[in-house]
């Protein structure tokens, strides 16, 4: 019987060389991830774990730490976090250290700093983990004391998900986006649709994507219940990977007889742009019937981990050129990562956004999570290509948010109603 | 073990509502206890102090969302010993797992209500809700799991059998 690439990927990470599907392994673990949000307590557990010992980091250089989600700090609280994870950097020599300034927001910052290959087995502490499968690595989030326990061991346990395989097949639509295809795709199967599953993403849609728009998908995964995306390495991850001059690490495929807990067949010529609407990134919705719902917006987020790349950049700056931005409305523009901040500088977009009316903010995960840099207030509503839109989680208990791709969250924010360019 | 329900029937309950990242900014678990479950139901710790409540009965894909292990550390200090449910978010269920919050699936939640009495037997896999004179079987853990959990948690796990 055939195996899966996340079955190899694991199989290849565990002492049982014949594990498969169903089966629970103690993977050994190639990187490790916290933020200033989980890795208190994953530092707390490490210490609790070596204490009476001479046991160390398993190993400094695979551990990776990024001060993203409450920075820069914004209350003295968030401020003794971030302490605590910098000196625990610096105390075991943690190179991957990302100080604010020098980094940007982890899900954006790791596939550009090469800190993640095709074949990695990458566990991180935050939900959205899973964003590194679209370069073939077996990437899934994690609890604070998996990572403390990690960070003493060098080890994860896991039970081998079985996998669905999706299939990408037809045309995409002028403005439709990996953004769209993964609202889509949650649409369908729901929030808890692929729950515990590997989501096997493929087709000849998938491999024409662009490494921004594969991101943008298994970023995410786990709005699905997934435990893993994973994209087939091919010419577009390698020519990535030898263009930023990363290794290419080793390259898993899916055998032919593999076997797949469904198939799903998606023919992509009629999908339209998507938007998730409160409070469920379930609750999908076309473009078409969201414009008819005439939905005024109050402040539009563009950027943050799931869509804050240079290119996702550009399509918004393209959007806004010689436009202004809706009187009534705030837009908060994101980038995920310090270098994309210096590319878009220079490729003249910032200053596209800032005559536009636009907030351009510095790289931080703030409003997607209500933590700062646009909270919403009571009964306002935020059109945002982040990836979650529970109830109240920008802001408010009775705020509202939708979710959409950056060309849609722009012309929207020009508008001032959610709506797209095609019906305009 | 004999413990009182407190239930909400509802699915998806996200981390988001167990715990709001506005409190992500403070570890310590009493702290988070006295503000689990805010925005889902403003009086979920008064309720669970003055009731004795020990036992959350949630719909499915319960803890859903975000890998805040915060969620499951706020509910264990706020005095919930045990968890059902017909299906948790897997983040929340390995968070759960590591930190000895039992968490237990059972498909069918409908008969069950807040003020029940259960009776809960793991080394059987028997529920018996002595209010409704329901009883039910689940299934245990894997073996693989019931290691963690016998040794207390991940943190013991692992300094007995990983470093």
């Amino acid at each position: 019987m055939g195996l899966t690439i996340t079955e190899k990927i694991l199989r290849e990470h565990c002492q049982n060389k014949s594990a498969t599907a169903g089966d629970f392994i103690m993977a050994n673990v190639d990187k490790c991830l916290a933020n200033d949000i989980t890795a208190p307590i994953a530092i707390e557990v490490f210490e609790e774990v070596i204490s009476g010992t001479n046991v160390e980091i398993f190993d400094p250089r695979r551990i990776i730490l990024i001060p993203d989600h409450f920075t820069p700090n914004k209350d003295i609280a968030s401020a003794v976090q971030c302490k605590i994870l910098r000196e625990f950097a610096k105390k075991h020599k943690i190179i991957n250290y990302f100080e604010v300034g020098r980094g940007g927001i982890e899900h954006c910052l790791i596939p550009e700093q090469g800190l993640v290959t095709p074949g990695e087995v990458f566990i991180g502490a935050d939900s959205h983990t899973c964003t590194y499968g679209a370069l073939g690595a077996f990437s899934t989030g994690v609890g604070s004391t998996d990572l403390g326990v990690a960070m003493a061991s060098g080890k994860c346990w896991l039970k081998i998900p079985e996998s669905i395989k999706f299939i990408y097949s037809g045309k995409l639509g002028e403005w439709v986006s990996g953004k769209d295809l993964i609202l889509y795709t949650i649409g369908k199967i729901g929030v808890d649709g692929a729950s515990y599953k590997a989501m096997e993403l493929s087709g000849d849609v998938l491999s024409r994507l662009s490494m921004a728009n594969r991101f943008t998908i298994c970023n995410m995964v786990i709005e699905a219940g997934a435990k893993n995306g994973i994209i087939i390495p091919d010419k577009i991850t390698s020519s990535y990977l030898e263009s930023s001059g990363f290794s290419f690490g080793k390259s898993y495929i899916s055998d032919n007889d593999a076997e797949y807990v469904d198939i799903i067949e998606i023919n992509c010529n009629e999908i339209e742009p998507q938007v998730a609407l409160p409070h469920s990134p379930a609750n999908v919705k076309t473009i078409t019937e969201v414009n008819d719902m005439n939905i005024e917006i109050d402040q539009v987020v563009i950027g943050t981990c799931t869509n804050g790349r240079i290119e996702d950049l550009r399509i918004t700056a393209n959007i806004l050129k010689n436009k202004k931005i809706n009187p009534d409305l705030r837009c908060i523009v994101i980038p995920g990562t310090q270098e994309t901040y210096l590319k878009a500088i220079k490729e003249g977009l910032i200053e596209i956004l800032v005559k536009a009316g636009a907030v351009v903010s510095t790289p931080t995960c703030g409003p997607c999570l209500g933590g700062h840099m646009g909270i919403l207030g009571e009964d306002e509503k935020a059109l945002s290509t982040t990836n979650r839109n529970f109830k109240g989680r920008m802001g408010h208990i009775s705020s509202e948010i939708y979710l959409a791709s950056p060309a849609i969250a722009a012309f929207s924010a020009i508008k001032g109603y959610i709506t797209s360019p095609q019906l305009n | 073990m004999k413990g009182k329900v407190i239930k909400y029937h509802q699915t998806n309950i996200n981390t988001d509502l167990i715990i709001p990242a506005r409190y992500l900014v403070n570890i310590e678990p009493d702290f988070l206890a006295s503000h689990c479950m805010e925005d889902l139901d403003p009086d979920f710790i008064t309720k669970v102090n003055e009731n004795n409540y020990s036992i959350l009965v949630a719909d499915s894909n319960f803890g859903c969302g975000s890998s805040r292990e915060q969620a499951p550390i706020a509910l264990k200090a706020s005095g919930i010993k045990y968890i059902i449910a017909p299906s948790f978010a897997r983040i929340f269920f390995r968070n759960s797992i590591n930190i000895g919050l039992q968490i237990i699936e059972l498909s069918n939640i409908d008969d069950i209500k807040t003020g029940d009495v259960l009776e809960i037997d793991l080394k059987s896999g028997e529920i018996n809700n002595t209010t409704s004179l329901h009883h039910y079987i689940v299934k245990k853990q894997p073996a693989f799991l019931q290691e963690i959990i016998s040794d207390g948690g991940l943190v013991n796990y692992a300094k007995k059998r990983l470093i």
